[in-house]
């Protein structure tokens, strides 16, 4: 759940729309040269996409007794690298903000800072932490797209409560109650994108095997080997 | 079925079930309304905090119902799968393709080992 129209005042509005411009601009030029490089992987860059397309459309009641949905975008930043998500985010976020009202044009910064650029590297990161120290391939695939997902979600916490400091106990206060509506309702959330991931990406395992070595997912021969034989059992 | 396909669909069991569980215990009852939408009580949360605000700008187009903009969700959704069923159709249909290639070709090549040792013995 992004933050909805109008909800940030016009100075962070700005300021998160300078922020997050450098990074998809820069995603931009990663996607050109991808394409143009590498014509072969439009159509897995195609699928990332419309993996975050399906889960942002998702959404799930959870614990809290509210709604939110994932973000899908911790799939796209382990087979690409996270400039690339900052581009399909955007995508994702201005056909919401456009068409169905949710999020925002005036909050379009903001949202891309938190679900685009924040998610996606935060998840990368972890994924490629939990691979230097050899954890199996599905369970850093698990971690990474569960923490794209959740830390999301609380960087939205924290450009809200930026924005509405509580009278009485300031930032630490605000950022207490916009944390329990949404960083606690996309725990439950969070796990089932992580899974979801697991899912697509057992999938590529099987379909797209040498894609995913080029990639770097799957790594030298031997090694894949093992990792097919993991998914396999 | 294949292990593979199990654990797959164990997967998707797990998510169903995370997704119905709050429904069946009925974590929302304590709500006035349950299972809103987490943005929809961030605005409410702006609004205690700060009463005086005035969201200063409102979407260009909204969905003129709840039953248009759960169709433009799904649109959304579908766009998606769509995409994602053409991926791994297509890679499969090419494996299947390239696996029967091969059939017909080491087929051919007995059939062509069998003839040759049938014109050695005549």
């Amino acid at each position: 759940m992004h933050i909805a129209e109008g909800f940030l005042p016009p100075a962070h509005a700005v300021a998160w729309g300078v922020a997050s411009a450098p990074f998809v601009v820069h995603g931009v030029r990663s996607l050109t040269r991808e394409v143009r490089e590498h014509p072969e992987s439009t159509l897995l860059l195609g699928a990332s996409g419309a993996f975050t397309f399906v889960l942002s459309a998702l959404k799930l009641p959870s614990v809290t007794g509210s709604c939110s949905h994932p973000t899908g975008t911790g799939l796209g930043a382990i087979l690409f690298r996270p400039p690339i998500m900052a581009v399909l985010g955007t995508i994702t976020l201005l056909f919401q903000a456009l068409l169905l009202a949710h999020g925002g044009l005036t909050t379009l910064g903001a949202n891309v800072f938190s679900m685009a650029i924040v998610g996606p590297w935060a998840g990368y990161a972890i994924y490629k932490l939990l691979r230097r120290y050899d954890v199996p391939l599905m369970v850093a695939v698990f971690f990474g797209a569960f923490v794209a997902d959740l830390s999301t979600y609380c960087v939205t916490s924290v450009q809200l409560a930026l924005a509405f400091p509580d009278p009485g106990s300031g930032f630490v206060g605000a950022l207490g109650k916009f944390g329990s509506i949404f960083a606690i309702t996309q725990i439950p959330l969070a796990v089932s994108e992580g899974l979801l991931t697991v899912l697509v990406m057992r999938l590529l395992v099987q379909s797209s095997k040498g894609e995913l070595t080029r990639l770097g997912v799957l790594l030298a021969k031997k090694q894949s080997r093992s990792e097919t034989e993991a998914v396999a059992r | 079925m294949s292990r593979n396909t199990k654990i797959n669909l164990l997967l998707l069991l797990v998510v169903a079930a995370l997704a119905v569980l709050p429904l069946a215990l009925g974590l929302g009852d304590h709500k006035e309304e349950p299972f809103t939408g987490a943005d929809g009580e961030a605005e409410t949360a702006i609004t205690e905090i700060e009463p005086d605000y005035e969201p200063w700008f409102s979407p260009l187009y909204e969905p003129p119902s709840g039953e248009i903009e759960s169709a433009l969700f799904s649109l959304q959704a579908a766009l998606g799968a769509g995409v994602l069923a053409y991926y791994f159709g297509l890679h499969r249909g090419r494996r299947q393709g390239e696996q029967r290639a091969l059939e017909r070709v080491t087929e051919e090549a007995a059939a062509g080992a069998a003839e040759e040792s049938k014109a050695d013995r005549v």
